[in-house]
């Protein structure tokens, strides 16, 4: 019945709507690994989600998350990650967009966790020439919550973020929970010893477009959301149109489809991940 | 399908390659990246950048490389191999990332390519009488064989009567399966060549050329005429296409990359290590055939240095050269070095003169001095030959700030080779060219030059081998003393015998080790985990000097003076070995 035949992919939570975003009793459509889904929520907050084609009487899991509609159309394996941060009480939660993006879930996820690109494509802001180093960082894949984690990642950023006045190395920690969500930690200029937290939960639409939905939780008094939101809607629009002209769409995951350099580290260790788990949904799966 | 691969086929048009755009082109169902560098060069490379796969016909023709969008990555004109990775300036792997090329040949206003065509692009003599003139070309949804097979029905006007309508047109296969047409009206005639590209299973693109480009004003017009004649023909081809069962896309192979390429390459941990990251802020024609390149911090101030150091410079291609500083007394804010461009070079002067651009980051060491200059001489005289110039340039200009006594001998082949005139302006009368001797005139210079040998006097020479070679005699035979003559060599020249095999005692260490035949000294310490510095490692430059404790050292140098070497006391440890059993280093 579903066009998805990965049960690796099928079993996962995926985010599929901001609840900002919807009213209370109205119906949205979305559509999540080639299937149409309407979902809701009634005015206690409570959601629901179906398929489009089966009707509102078989519901699929449902449960609201850090802000999303989050569903699955297999059998949820576990709960959804946890990110801790997300629940202090002074912090500003708030989803930046979800934007549709012509490429593959494992592509996108890959772009996060880059910093090599900084310079060429954040210009200014992100990054800046001659500040084009990747330092040595450490990766390593948890076993205890099997997820990705990099950390002593530094870069230098001439305005990292609304609340940064000038350049800086920044330090970055990513964690990869999820096949197609990454949640990164960076150093907050508000607070020396606590990080803000930026997160993507992407919604396979199919095996090349994606809906990226981007979750902040920040400390930042000085600005009002918008600002904030633009910021980060102006740094995925430049990644936009690198991640439309990747080719192949989808991630290969054999190690000889591309050439990897150090600072792919991270990368590597993702395909890696994903070979393991046997994904075959939005990747070129290794030969055997 | 394999066929067709074998063919030529037009992919773009001569004008879509204007001065420094890249054009985004597809056949047989591969795109290609196709641009045009400065010189002329037209390049048809596979659409993806060997690293993450971005479409390199997004990327940035500066003239003489292509750079990629996302990481910086840049890829040479011709040979595509990829120059320069941003993200590594330090420790880059000695391996050549290479793009994917296509055969490229632009004729009749067409660039021609393939996937793998058998010998030369077609050649046809109905173009050799006039100058030929390519039309706009048009896509086509539909497959190349159905619009091929359409264009016998195409009817124009010749050139010279656009605007009537009575003339008859005769269609033949013409040369390289082309669609041959002649329209004839009167006593007027033009003849049309149509070629169809297979862009994919179900998508052409119809170019065509006309045998004689039009007279000036009427261009346009003959232009707008085929326009639209084949664009009516196209709406005809693709209402039939339509009608037939959509063919599959053709899915051209992704090639793999080498073994080598697909692993990570490791960090280096001991050996020579580039700590200081600088960007070159200024390159420029120093004198013929010397760049001089100017390296200013990316972070932070640059560290002292002193009249006669050296860098050692990481360069993107994996080599490590050694280049001595320039800069004059309190010139702290960059670092200017002068890179002669050898014709024989293995890629590391290749490498600094052609592929390092201004605005590139360079890891280097930081600046070590081994030819260290000694300011209580009664008089100096420094003795340059060719690109030898740099490191005395540094010391004169020391010298000259403090008003010490001294002169710069420069041999040279011309004033055009004369490096750095700007700064040998400032030397004043310090600096006494001598420009264009052969290597007898050179002597007779040298032994006039080094006649009047006094005590405290000191003589600091670099150049070429043979040169310095004779200036060390010349110097002995008027009673110079080694401790007064001072030399760098760029290289040791010196076959190298590594056949011993002797011991170590590392007396600080306490470690013994077994230096086998076909081993460095050098290497077996660091195989053991002692770090040692050096740089040229070649014998040249004096960084992994080491002093001998026991033993009688085997000097393969060209760093160390005679009394040094037979004073048995420092080694080489790069080239150098043991002419004894066993040697005691103070490591």
């Amino acid at each position: 019945m579903t066009v998805c035949t990965d049960k690796t992919v099928l079993d996962q939570w995926y985010a599929i709507g901001a609840v900002a975003e919807m009213e209370a009793g109205v119906e949205s459509h979305t559509i999540l690994l080639e299937e149409a889904l309407c979902y809701a929520i009634d005015g206690l907050g409570i959601p629901r989600a179906w398929r489009q084609s089966v009707g509102e009487q078989n519901p699929l899991p449902v449960q609201c998350a850090y802000g999303y509609v989050w569903t699955c159309l297999g059998e949820p394996s576990g709960d959804i990650f946890t990110i801790p941060e997300f629940f202090e009480t002074d912090r500003r939660n708030m989803n930046a967009a979800s934007i549709g993006v012509n490429v593959s879930a494992p592509r996108a996820i890959e772009n996060f966790l880059d910093m090599g690109h900084f310079p060429y494509v954040h210009t200014d802001i992100l990054g800046v020439e001659p500040h084009t180093e990747v330092k040595e960082y450490d990766v390593e894949i948890s076993e205890k919550n099997d997820e990705i984690l990099a950390t002593r990642c530094r870069f230098f950023q001439p305005m990292a973020s609304t609340a940064s006045g000038g350049g800086a190395d920044v330090e970055y920690v990513y964690r990869v929970p999820h096949p197609f969500c990454s949640v990164l930690y960076k150093s907050s200029p508000m607070d020396e010893s606590r990080m803000d937290v930026i997160a993507v939960f992407l919604q396979p639409v199919d095996q090349e477009h994606i809906r990226a939905h981007m979750m902040l939780s920040v400390l930042d008094e000085a600005n009002d959301d918008k600002t904030i939101r633009m910021f980060q809607q102006t740094i995925f629009g430049q990644d936009k149109p690198i991640l439309e002209n990747q080719f192949p769409k989808r991630l290969p995951l054999d190690p000889r489809a591309e050439t990897p350099i150090r600072a792919d580290k991270s990368a590597i260790t993702y395909r890696r991940w994903l070979s393991r788990k046997g994904i075959s949904y939005g990747v070129i799966p290794a030969a055997a | 399908m394999e066929t067709l691969q074998r063919n030529w086929y037009p992919i773009a048009s001569s004008s879509d390659l204007p001065f420094r755009h890249t054009f985004h082109g597809q056949l047989l169902g591969r795109e290609f990246a196709v641009w045009r560098a400065d010189d002329g060069y037209v390049n048809v490379w596979e659409n993806r950048c060997l690293h993450r796969g971005v479409r390199l016909s997004i990327g940035i023709n500066d003239g003489a490389e292509l750079k990629c969008q996302y990481h910086g990555w840049r890829y040479a004109n011709r040979t595509a191999g990829c120059t320069y990775i941003p993200a590594h300036p330090a420790d880059a792997p000695a391996r050549t990332i290479c793009n994917r090329t296509y055969p490229a040949v632009e004729q009749y206003g067409l660039i021609w390519s393939g996937e793998s065509p058998d010998g030369e692009p077609p050649q046809i003599a109905e173009f050799d009488s006039g100058v030929p003139f390519a039309l706009r070309p048009i896509p086509v949804n539909a497959p190349a064989d159905l619009v091929a097979s359409k264009l016998g029905e195409y009817t124009f006007q010749p050139s010279a009567r656009i605007d009537g309508d009575g003339a008859t047109v005769q269609s033949e296969i013409g040369p390289a399966g082309c669609i041959s047409l002649m329209s004839a009206e009167d006593d007027v005639a033009s003849r049309v060549l149509f070629f169809v590209q297979p862009v994919d299973s179900n998508r052409s693109v119809i170019r065509g050329v006309l045998c004689e480009c039009p007279e000036p004003p009427d261009e346009h017009a003959v232009l707008m005429h085929h326009n639209q004649r084949v664009s009516a023909l196209r709406d005809l081809i693709e209402a039939e296409a339509v009608k037939l069962p959509t063919p599959e896309p053709m899915q051209p192979v992704i090639h793999r990359v080498s073994e080598e390429l697909a692993s990570m390459p490791q960090q280096t941990l001991s050996g020579r290590t580039a700590p200081l990251r600088v960007q070159v802020s200024r390159k420029w024609d120093a004198a013929d055939g010397i760049a001089g390149i100017e390296l200013t911090a990316v972070n932070g101030q640059l560290p002292t240095f002193q009249p006669g150091a050296h860098i050692d410079v990481h360069m993107p291609n994996g080599l490590v050269r050694q280049y001595s500083l320039t800069n004059g007394p309190g010139e702290t804010q960059s670092y200017t070095i002068g890179v002669k461009l050898e014709p024989d070079s293995r890629g590391g002067s290749q490498c600094m003169h052609e592929d390092v651009r201004q605005g590139d980051v360079l890891a280097i060491s930081e600046p070590r001095n081994n030819f260290p200059l000694r300011r209580d001489a009664i008089e100096t005289l420094f003795v340059a030959g060719g690109i030898g110039i740099t490191p005395l340039l540094s010391m004169a200009r020391a010298l000259g700030h403090s008003n010490l006594p001294h002169e710069l001998h420069y041999f040279a082949q011309s004033g055009q080779h004369m490096a750095f005139p700007d700064v040998l302006a400032s030397l004043d009368e310090a600096l006494v060219p001598h420009l264009g001797l052969d290597p007898q005139a050179t002597g007779k210079q040298l032994d006039k030059l080094l006649g009047g040998y006094e005590p405290a006097m000191h003589l600091y020479v670099c150049g070429p081998g043979p040169m310095l070679e004779a200036t060390r005699r010349i110097a002995a035979e008027h009673g110079w003393p080694d401790e007064s003559v001072h030399f760098e060599y760029f290289k040791n020249t010196n076959e190298i015998d590594d056949s011993s095999s002797f011991e170590i005692d590392l007396a600080r260490s306490v470690m013994t080790l077994q230096v086998p035949a076909g081993k460095t000294i050098l290497e077996v310490l660091r195989d053991s985990g002692v770090d040692v510095p050096s740089s040229c490692e070649q014998g040249a430059c004096g960084t992994c000097m080491t002093t001998v404790l026991e033993g009688e050292p085997d000097h393969q140098d060209v760093y160390l003076n005679e009394s040094e070497k037979s004073s048995g006391d420092c080694i080489m440890t790069c080239v150098s070995r043991a002419k004894s059993d066993r040697l005691v280093l103070d490591i």
